[in-house]
């Protein structure tokens, strides 16, 4: 045995030195499905305690949804449990193939191709299709998975300032010598909930023959006028020339994304994408479910519909007590607090009043940008919106923030 | 020289860092990394420019946010790898 003394200490410091500097993520339990009321044994060993979920990414209810579970107990009974193989060797059953045609159909894309992961779709996508000839110019504040992704790809990297278009303009001009170039964004931005400018961003790729490619993992299944994605919402449906999504948010929320866009680029993904290459395929219960989420999103705005009339009742409400909240459309929304002690002092008082939420703050945002970010739920009804706005309103009340704008908060607290 | 370097890091921060309302105040000491001026992800294309405009190769394992994150380090990382600075 080879961990070594000097091992510990080391990887025991940096722990320390984590928790020392207040980043350290804990887990909780939940003993109950994933849904608008779950129950949960936070910290670990207290009673379990039922509380309003306002953190999960479980936009369309999806997640514990009776039909989706009927359906994924019908893909486990019909094709087992696992395939025990990537999907070239002996892992593709039919039932792959029509989800991933279902997403084509549903995406309005040419062709498809599934990944145990968004990240894992991005940590392929880059490397397979750009080489040290061409250009990744992307916005600043994409999602972490595509970081990753871009950092495996040889091509040249360029970044713009967050959704500005006048600088990604002058990085496409900076890179006009390259022989492609992909324009890089998030469809909506996971901490801010805002909505990537695409019909800009396409004005500026057909300007300077640049590919768009969308991470839409915040957005499939609900943004749109038929949840197509971000790309529905900003009437670019055949302008974007690949996405990126999940199946781990709306969709359903087990795990499992995808790449999806022209034929060509697909077909190399096929062929190159180590992570498609080297990981299992997607289990068969999931594949069985996604296909039940298509058919019915795609037959019924219902869901999709409440969400919306969530997320606009909890924004109007919650800024009618005097919170301080980004402003937008998207079921994300964050209450900023701008301080990190605040952050984290006012979602564990929620918590104590049976609101799941959570502080995020630096490194995750940037410095004195600390908020809790609320997630909206079809599966919220309007008593559980109504008693999260009022613990807020109570839990405002006792740190004296209500009807307080940024410079009032920060000369509060401090940065 | 050393001065017209500075200006021209510390005018390439502020007009690719910082947004166009921002009221932030830039030095030659400002920490840019640890403060979350500049992220690590955005650190290459400050990289880039230092390359491109001294001519000149920073290793990766010399491009540290440490190395990078006031514009004095970066004046000094940069004379590290331009003879006559």
């Amino acid at each position: 045995m080879a961990y070594s003394n000097k091992a510990k200490e080391f990887y025991g410091t940096e722990l320390t030195g984590i928790k020392n500097n207040g980043l350290l993520k804990e887990e909780r339990f939940i003993k109950s499905p994933q849904r608008a009321n779950i129950k949960v044994e936070y910290p670990v060993g207290s009673e379990t305690k039922e509380v309003l979920n306002f953190c999960a990414n479980n936009y369309l209810g999806l997640s514990s949804h009776p039909e989706v579970i009927a359906a994924a107990h019908k893909g486990l009974d019909e094709r087992g449990f696992g395939l025990s193989s990537v999907r070239f060797i002996c892992g593709t059953q039919d039932i792959h193939d029509e989800l991933e045609k279902k997403l084509s159909e549903f995406l309005k894309m040419e062709d498809t191709i599934l990944f145990p992961s968004c990240m894992e779709a991005n940590a392929a996508l880059f490397d397979v299709t750009l080489d040290k000839e061409d250009a990744m110019i992307s916005d600043r504040l994409v999602h972490a998975s595509i970081v990753d992704g871009m950092r495996l790809c040889k091509a040249q990297l360029f970044n713009y300032k967050h959704s500005n278009m006048e600088h990604l303009e002058e990085k496409l001009q900076e890179t006009q010598s390259c022989r492609f170039r992909m324009i890089i964004t998030d469809g909506v931005f996971s901490m801010d909930g805002d909505i990537a400018k695409l019909d800009k961003i396409c004005d500026l790729a057909d300007k300077y023959d640049a590919i768009v490619m969308v991470d839409d993992s915040h957005s499939t299944g609900f943004m749109g006028k038929n949840g197509r994605g971000t790309h529905e919402h900003c009437g670019v449906m055949d302008r974007v020339d690949v996405i990126t999504t999940t199946l781990g948010k709306a969709m359903g929320g087990a795990t499992g994304g995808c790449v999806s866009g022209p034929k060509e680029i697909v077909g190399m993904c096929r062929q190159r994408a180590r992570p498609y290459l080297f990981s299992n395929t997607v289990p068969p219960a999931i594949v069985a479910a996604s296909i039940k989420i298509i058919d019915m999103i795609s037959k019924n705005n219902e869901r999709r519909d409440k969400l919306e009339a969530n997320a606009l009742y909890f924004r109007e409400e919650i800024k009618k007590r005097g919170l301080d909240i980004k402003e937008g459309t998207h079921p994300i929304v964050p209450v900023m607090l701008y301080n990190a002690k605040l952050a984290q002092n006012m979602a564990k008082d929620l918590y104590a009043e049976g609101i799941y939420v959570i502080g995020f703050f630096f490194p995750v945002v940037a410095q004195g940008q600390a908020r809790i970010r609320v997630q909206i739920s079809a599966d919220h009804e309007r008593e559980h919106l109504d008693k999260a706005i009022n613990a807020f309103a109570k839990v405002g009340e006792k740190y004296k923030i209500l009807g307080k704008k940024k410079d009032e908060i920060i000369a509060m607290y401090g940065l | 020289m050393a001065d017209d370097m500075k200006k021209l890091i510390t005018d390439y921060v502020k007009r690719e860092y910082l947004d166009e309302d921002s009221d932030q105040e830039i030095d030659e000491n400002t920490p840019l990394i640890s403060s979350g001026i500049v992220d690590s992800f955005s650190m290459v294309s400050l990289k880039t420019f230092l390359e491109k405009k001294f001519e000149i190769k920073i290793p990766d394992d010399k491009a540290t946010p440490q190395a990078f994150d006031t514009v004095n380090n970066i004046i000094k990382l940069v004379g590290e790898f331009k003879k006559g600075v």
